[in-house]
């Protein structure tokens, strides 16, 4: 489970080169659309090739149950009851892997998604235009790379509008950059006044000077599954994301109790909890 | 770059005029788009941080940040604008504020900055954790004691005006379509037109700017002599025609009670403790308190600082280390009074008096 992030050396030097890259991009479509004057002049002429579509749903689980904000109360490895009443995540930059070794990259700019618990319909990351064949994994990013966030505010669309449509505040402000993961929930293990804890996981490596990165790129193979598009038929591959596993290992048991509020100030602490994100996903079933 | 620039931009009207959508309507007579308005670099300042290739400015585009900018109903409260803590008459800072107050007068815990010259900034705020013009009223508009409010719930209230009850009824919507050709509101453009008002407000014509350019009897005899001194003792940080290397320092202030960290709450790098932004000295005459926490109220105390209470830590400049090992600057009482005459000399009044600058009427400032 490497991190293969666009880097946090060098991003000024990245960002003027995509510039000219796209503003390349712009000049062609330009011309494009004073040839053709067609229609369709946003997108890029699309590849050939048969096209359908998949679903991925990210189903949140605690433990071997499904999980219910203010739901019933459950233990985390140190011995903590907790009571989760937020969790978000940002999913990004996602691939999906033929056994040959070959992959479908969705195209950057639709490649953002915010799974947030209460909202049924955003836990459905649904991809268009996806090549029919047989797909034997999924690799994806949970978080938002450093090139993304630090990108101008014309390239902050969507789910990564910071004023617009994205919902509860998953960006600071302050310090420039997205959240990445938001989970909050009571424990009468906390020691805050309100008996909550609030674990807000960012830091995408930094602007201009070297930050943590908790960005976490995460590759799942279907094993005996497979994924078969085709122009009829559009699969659904079904995982769990384990909210227990936030605070359980691999490398370090969160305790509540230690710390009820881990954000920008901690880094090696929100840095174990990137490294706990990271393996909360399994596949389940794909129907 | 420019030439190609110019090209691309003729290409792509081209483009759109040749496939005229509903969205984007030829201009036709009587309409016409937004009105471009250009942007002078003074000529003895470095070229600027900010792309305005990203976003060109236009008269109706700055007339449009100019309301947002002054407009309460950037918070909460609608009481507070960008105006109340950055007022023109003290170079868009909060005069006379250690600290700013917010929505229901809660306290902040750093001296609101000076609004000024924006496109050479390579950072802003104190901590230097927004890189980008264009993001930057996020912070204060989400801060819960600056405006208390949402960006996605301003833009909402921006939609939904003209306001039957509000102090000076403003058509957002028809600015709006002014400004970008339509009525739509999102982030890019509220955010757009804010950096288009802010980045007319340049300071560059100071006593000091007169001289730089030309005028030898601009500077006075003693203010002559404190910018020899000031070049001397002072520009190794505050360097340039902005007075500024923009960088992050300890200035030797001891941490007051809730030990703001500064920069280091962007890095966590333990060797950034207590650094903050070195700031612009222009205006400086007209921008008392000092300090990113106001604890200073005049130049003299500034001074006094620098001499005589450099605070020595593991994050203190080097430069403030004095070459027998004290910490601090050497000056003596009569250059201190050089360099203030100096510093007064860089107090621009065309800027704090500038009409196409000021308050259309929205404002409020407590």
């Amino acid at each position: 489970m490497r991190n293969i992030d666009v880097g946090c050396f060098g991003t000024l030097y990245i960002m003027k080169k995509i510039n000219l890259i796209l503003r390349g991009i712009a000049v062609a479509i330009s011309l494009f659309a004073f040839i053709s004057c067609d229609d369709n002049t946003d997108n890029p002429v699309p590849e050939p090739g048969q096209k359908g579509s998949l679903t991925i749903e990210f189903d949140n689980v605690v433990g071997d149950k499904n999980l219910v904000l203010n739901g019933p109360s459950n233990l985390n490895a140190v011995g903590e009851d907790f009571v989760i009443t937020k969790f978000n995540y940002f999913i990004s930059n996602i691939k999906l892997l033929r056994k040959d070794g070959t992959s479908h990259v969705v195209p950057q700019d639709s490649s953002y998604f915010l799974v947030m618990e209460d909202k049924k319909e955003s836990q459905l990351v649904k991809l268009p235009n996806v090549p029919v064949g047989e797909y034997s994994g999924v690799e994806f990013m949970v978080g938002v790379d450093s090139l993304r966030n630090t990108l101008p505010v014309e390239k902050r669309t969507g789910v990564l509008d910071p004023g617009g449509s994205m919902e509860d505040g998953m960006y600071w402000a302050w310090n420039s950059g997205y959240i990445f993961m938001k989970l909050e929930g009571t424990s009468s293990k906390a020691t805050s006044s309100n008996g909550k804890f609030y674990y807000h996981i960012g830091l995408f490596g930094g602007y201009d000077v070297k930050t943590v990165n908790n960005t976490r790129v995460v590759k799942l193979d279907f094993g005996t599954l497979k994924a078969n598009v085709t122009t009829e038929k559009s699969p659904e591959v079904h995982l769990f994301a384990d909210v227990q596993k936030v605070f359980n290992g691999p490398g370090t048991n969160v305790s509540i109790a230690a710390f009820n509020s881990i954000m920008s100030q901690q880094p090696v602490k929100s840095q174990e909890i990137a490294n706990n994100y990271a393996r909360m996903f399994s596949v389940d079933h794909i129907h | 770059m420019g030439i190609f620039n110019k090209g691309f931009l003729g290409l792509l009207a081209f483009a759109m005029l040749c496939c005229g959508k509903e969205k984007e309507p030829a201009p036709g007579p009587g309409t016409s788009g937004p009105t471009p308005l250009s942007w002078k670099k003074p000529a003895h300042f470095p070229d600027p941080v900010y792309d305005m290739t990203r976003n060109p400015l236009t008269e109706e585009g700055v007339e449009l940040g100019r309301f947002l900018f002054y407009d309460g109903i950037l918070s909460r409260t609608g009481q507070i604008g960008c105006g109340t803590c950055h007022q023109q008459v003290a170079a868009f800072t909060h005069h006379g504020h250690e600290l700013s107050h917010g929505v229901d007068d809660l306290l902040g815990t750093r001296n609101s900055p000076s609004v000024q010259n924006m496109a050479w900034n390579p950072s802003f705020f104190w901590d230097g954790g927004v890189h980008d013009l264009d993001l930057v009223p996020f912070n204060p508009i989400e801060n819960p004691v600056e405006m208390g409010e949402t960006v996605k719930n301003v833009i909402t209230k921006l939609q939904n005006t003209p306001l039957a009850g509000a102090k000076k009824p403003v058509d957002y919507p028809e600015m709006f379509k002014k400004a970008f050709g339509s009525e739509e509101i999102n982030t890019e453009r509220m955010m757009k037109a804010l950096s288009q008002f802010m980045l007319t407000m340049i300071s560059a014509n100071s006593k000091y700017d007169y001289y730089v350019k030309g005028d030898a009897s601009a500077l006075n005899a003693q203010e002559k002599a404190g910018m020899v001194l000031f070049q001397s003792k002072c520009a190794s940080c505050h360097t340039g025609e902005l007075f500024t290397d923009y960088s992050f320092r300890n200035n030797g202030l001891v941490p007051m009670r809730i030990n703001d960290e500064g920069r280091f709450a962007i890095t966590a790098d333990a060797a950034d403790k207590h650094k903050f932004k070195v700031p612009s000295l222009r205006n400086v005459g007209l921008t008392a308190p000092y300090m990113h926490d106001g604890r200073y109220h005049s130049l003299q105390e500034v001074l006094n600082h620098y001499s005589d209470s450099v605070h020595q830590s593991e994050t203190l400049d080097p430069l403030l280390i004095q070459s027998n090992g004290k910490p601090g600057i050497a000056l003596m009482d009569s250059e201190k009074q050089s360099i203030i005459a100096f510093l007064n000399t860089l107090s621009d009044d065309q800027f704090s008096k500038e009409a196409k600058l000021s308050d259309p009427g929205v404002g409020t400032s407590f």
